[in-house]
């Protein structure tokens, strides 16, 4: 799997993303930073990493999103190419077009950092193919803005289509309000492109990969991937 | 155009020194140092130089009977931060710091600029910050602005800590109502280097470049330090624009730009623009060198038009550093500065006069001869007096009102036991992926490093309640109480940071607190081969001449060589609970006696030191041997708030055995005698019987299991009870919901 981290300035969790692919994968991922207009020859996954990309002081990801590698990153899909945003990489993903919706305030109004829950609501995809649809995974979230928002339109597109990769749950896999801590529309926590390549996800499945941090919850992603990119 | 600095008016000039904070005969001294009337900027560069938060005037003479050496530290006190090997050829970088007068001015920007700053002191130095912790206290929630400020110092350490990507992993919680209208907040940073990478600040080289690097200079936060060495008045308000505004982005930039460059061979010397600015980096960089220094104002980079010299030496604009460079270097640097889109300037050069030159539009602004603006530079020695003993209390002779289940019910939800995790969920503890224990898990934090087994324990920690009641005593306890913490994960404890929180040093009676908790502290660190690497002192802190607990910050740092060896508090079922360490019953300061009796009375517990290292050794060598499936320190609240702590981490209970006989109950459950653990260990016969043959008194008083805590009278509370009442205050005061 030859994955490429995009770094944007205020990008800080593309260290964290690079230990969890190198974990899944064997081998080390390629830092790349936003100036670039190309991808490297070869590319087979494109990471939008967790951060503050340009501070986020504009809408969150959204002066990320007119970076000059995105354009790049915009032709890589279109040709089928997979593309993975997690958190600050999922608000990109909305701001660039490639996936629907918006990310909008905690409703809370404040930060969020603990664990919480997700159940699969899709399996078989390049992201959760190593899960049974149902299960339910652990992973942190650390985010300011993950209140997931799109119109009816396309939340039941979303739905219809099965589109939406993860929700928030209990641990038990009980979708609740209570469970949806930062306010998402259906408890959406994560979605995926039609064509089931693009995915983001406001949580970091790349910091629970290893015990010593606290579990593997989130490591059946990365070798779904990995899978996924062997044999396509 | 290399003509004297125009001097200000005579009369002008001495009612600005006063103004500026300078005492008569110390402004007389700027006078004889220059030999005529200072310029404004000259005024300026001496007030902020000379001034308590700078200069360290009254507390020098303390520190220095700080021990600060051993075969483990590389740099100790008077680098921007302490650096220590921690083996792998690895140094760890620490500091805390206070940024207590901003964070009640404008709890925001207060807290968030402690945070950039005391991570520019470790990033300096060529470390890559790993972790971040805060000590905070506050005042009563209901006093006036009160909530105001915990909700902006959160806040505020979040919106800074979580942009820059450093994971905030732990801190410490105190309220009081004496600090009511000066709350605490103490910074800490650790961060990490290849020992033999390590930057310092001391200038080199004649004619080598002075750059300035990170954002643009504003008139933000003018004499700021002047303002931090200053007691409150009511009109505190009126200061914010002496309050800088942080912008983590350019910090993170910052990180990232400095240690692209550190990787290359190109810096000579480099030091981040704290407190007082353009004034201290130029100043300290090229007095420790022993240079002199020269900067054209007109090269600064400005955020604001019409500044003058003054405003640029004086501004505490945030995120910029000074650097000298190797010289035909500064395109190379340039280069990265500019890949990460800050401002670089080379703004002056070294010389060999000695003197610092300031010029500005062709007009010499300043010049003043470095050696005796620090060799002349007040200190004092001022007079103590010393805090009166309190009486030893008798456990069996206080009434005990309500039984050990009902206070322990009380004291878990207390505002100085509560669960902390409205205050952490708004951190994000995991950036970085290497947070071996959160917070919450244990008694203190664990960060990884990352690609090796090797981790850092790291803590804080101090009872300022015990300070007042005896600083001595108290000093001690803080530096003790670190120390176990760290042990209490399994790791060796190697240094500390100290951050002193007192009053108003002119007063005998505070310089007093100062130097007995100095004394206390170092004895402490003597005896547990402990030192001192870097500190902060943080005076006059005092709102309408009412000062705060004495307040001596102990930050913490140890090493386990296998991240794999660190155990939590969290109680799992079937194990027998051992208290390692021996209970007299202590109440004299204890929160029992607060919480549940109504009185802050007494002499608070005193630590044995060669007890507490013998314990803590004993301790540590059974984690290490993975004898210990958890462990937990006893500190505020006792025997029965440790059982607990542990019991709510996870939802286990246990079955506790009945206090000794002759032992008035509420002393057993919750005095606050020091130097104890709590072990949750599979054979406690085992480790008991190795207890006795190292000379280490420990009793298996209960195991775990169930879902209740229950007494040997039959008597019981439920975990999810007890978790309910500790979840619940926070939520409540901050948000008016339940947990």
């Amino acid at each position: 799997m030859n994955a490429v981290i995009i770094v944007f300035p205020g990008t800080n969790r593309e260290r964290d993303m690079a230990i969890a692919l190198e974990r899944a994968s064997g081998r080390k991922p390629t830092l790349l930073f936003h100036r670039a207009d190309a991808l490297p020859a070869g590319t087979d996954l494109v990471v939008l990493p967790g951060g503050f990309s340009h501070g986020d002081y504009l809408r969150s990801g959204a002066m990320a999103a007119q970076s000059p590698i995105m354009q790049a990153v915009r032709d890589f899909a279109a040709k089928g190419g997979h593309v993975l945003g997690v958190c600050n990489g999922f608000q990109i993903l909305t701001e660039a077009g490639l996936l629907p919706g918006a990310l909008l305030r905690n409703a809370t109004l404040r930060f969020l950092s603990m664990d919480c829950h997700m159940r699969v609501e899709r399996s078989g995809t390049p992201y959760t193919a190593h899960w049974q649809k149902g299960a339910v995974f652990r992973a942190p979230m650390a985010h300011g803005d993950g209140n997931y928002f799109c119109d009816d339109e396309t939340l039941a597109r979303l739905n219809g289509e099965g589109l939406v990769a993860f929700r928030y749950s209990t641990p038990a896999g009980e979708i609740t309000d209570a469970a949806n801590r930062n306010g998402a529309r259906q408890n959406i926590a994560g979605i995926l492109s039609p064509n089931l390549r693009i995915c983001g996800l406001m949580p970091h499945p790349e910091d629970l990969v290893d015990p010593l941090m606290g579990g593997t919850d989130g490591l059946p992603m990365f070798t779904s991937l990995v899978e996924s990119l062997a044999t396509a | 155009m290399s003509t004297a600095p125009t001097s200000l008016d005579a009369a002008r000039a001495k009612q600005l020194s006063a103004e500026f904070g300078l005492k008569a005969d110390e402004y007389d001294r700027v006078l004889s140092i220059l030999g005529r009337t200072p310029s404004l900027t000259e005024l300026g560069i001496f007030s902020v130089m000379w001034s308590e938060h700078c200069s360290y005037k009254s507390s020098r003479v303390w520190l220095r009977t700080l021990p600060t050496k051993a075969p483990w530290v590389i740099h100790g006190p008077g680098e921007n931060a302490g650096v220590i090997d921690i083996g792998d050829g690895l140094a760890a970088i620490f500091k805390m710091e206070s940024h207590n007068h901003p964070s009640f001015i404008e709890p925001y920007q207060g807290a968030a600029t402690g945070v950039g700053g005391i991570l520019r002191d470790v990033f300096t130095m060529g470390a890559r910050p790993i972790a971040n912790l805060n000590a905070l206290r506050f005042g009563a929630p209901e006093a006036p602005r009160m909530k105001r400020v915990i909700d902006g110092v959160v806040r505020g350490i979040g919106g800074y800590g979580n942009s820059v990507g450093v994971p905030t992993v732990g801190g410490e919680v105190n309220f009081h109502p004496a600090y009511n209208g000066n709350p605490l907040v103490n910074a800490m940073t650790v961060g990490i280097a290849p020992k033999d990478r390590i930057f310092l600040s001391a200038a080199a080289g004649i004619g080598n470049p002075v750059v300035y690097v990170g954002s643009k200079t504003g008139r933000d936060g003018i004499h700021g330090a002047t303002m931090a060495s200053a007691e409150f008045s009511a009109d505190s308000e009126e200061k914010r624009p002496t309050v800088q505004i942080g912008d983590p982005f350019t910090e993170k930039l910052l990180i990232e730009a400095c240690l692209e460059l550190m990787a290359t061979d190109m810096i000579v010397a480099i030091q981040d623009m704290g407190a007082a600015g353009l004034t201290s980096s130029s100043v300290e960089m090229a007095g420790k060198g022993g240079v002199g220094i020269e900067l054209v104002m007109d090269n600064v980079p400005q955020r604001e038009q019409g500044m003058t010299a003054y405003e640029m030496m004086l501004s505490e604009s945030q995120e910029r550093m000074l650097m000298i460079l190797k010289p035909g270097r500064e395109a190379e640097a340039q280069a990265i500065f500019h890949k990460w889109e800050l401002d670089f300037a080379v703004i002056g050069h070294l010389t060999d006069t000695g003197h610092i030159v300031i010029r500005h539009k062709d007009v010499v602004e300043a010049d003043i001869p470095l050696a005796p603006l620090e060799s002349e530079a007040p200190l004092y020695r001022r007079p103590t007096a010393e805090t009166p003993k309190r009486a030893v209390l008798d456990a069996a002779a206080i009434a005990d009102p309500v039984g050990p289940l009902a206070a322990l019910e009380t004291l878990v939800g207390s505002l100085d036991l509560c669960s902390r995790r409205w205050i952490w969920d708004q951190y994000d503890s995991t950036v970085g992926g290497q947070t071996v224990k959160r917070p919450g898990g244990a008694d203190a934090a664990v960060v990884k490093l990352d690609g090796l087994k090797r981790a850092l324990a790291i803590t804080t920690d101090c009872t300022p309640r015990y300070c007042q009641a005896d600083p001595e005593a108290g000093g001690a306890q803080a530096v003790a109480e670190a120390w176990r913490n760290l042990t209490a994960v399994g790791a060796t404890p190697l240094a500390i940071t100290d951050n002193m929180n007192f009053g108003n040093p002119e007063k005998p009676e505070i310089m007093g607190q100062f130097a007995a908790a100095v004394r206390g502290m170092a004895a402490a660190c003597t005896a547990l081969d402990f030192p001192v690497v870097s500190g902060n002192v943080s005076l006059y802190n005092e709102t309408e001449g009412r000062a705060i607990l004495p307040t001596p910050a102990i930050g913490g740092v140890g090493v386990l060589e296998d991240a794999a060896h660190a155990v939590g508090l969290a109680l799992t079922p079937g194990l027998d609970l051992v208290l390692v360490g021996a209970t007299q019953g202590w109440l004299g300061q204890s929160l029992w006696l607060r919480e549940i009796a109504g009185r802050e009375e007494g002499a608070p517990p005193p630590v044995d030191l060669a007890v507490e290292r013998r314990n803590g050794d004993f301790v540590r060598a059974r984690i290490l041997e993975g004898q210990v499936a958890a462990c937990h320190d006893l500190a505020d609240g006792g025997l029965l708030v440790a059982v607990a702590e542990m019991a709510m981490a996870d939802g286990t209970g246990a079955t506790l055995a009945a206090p000794p006989a002759g032992q008035a109950p509420h002393g057993w459950w919750f005095g606050e005698d020091q130097g104890r653990y709590l072990l949750a260990v599979t054979d406690g016969a085992a480790l008991v019987a190795a207890a006795q043959a190292a000379g280490v008194p420990a009793a298996i008083i209960g195991r775990s299991g169930g879902g209740d805590l229950v007494l040997a009278d039959g008597s019981s509370i439920s975990v999810a009870s007890l978790r309910m009442a500790h979840e619940a205050t926070l939520p409540a005061l901050m948000e008016g919901r339940a947990a």
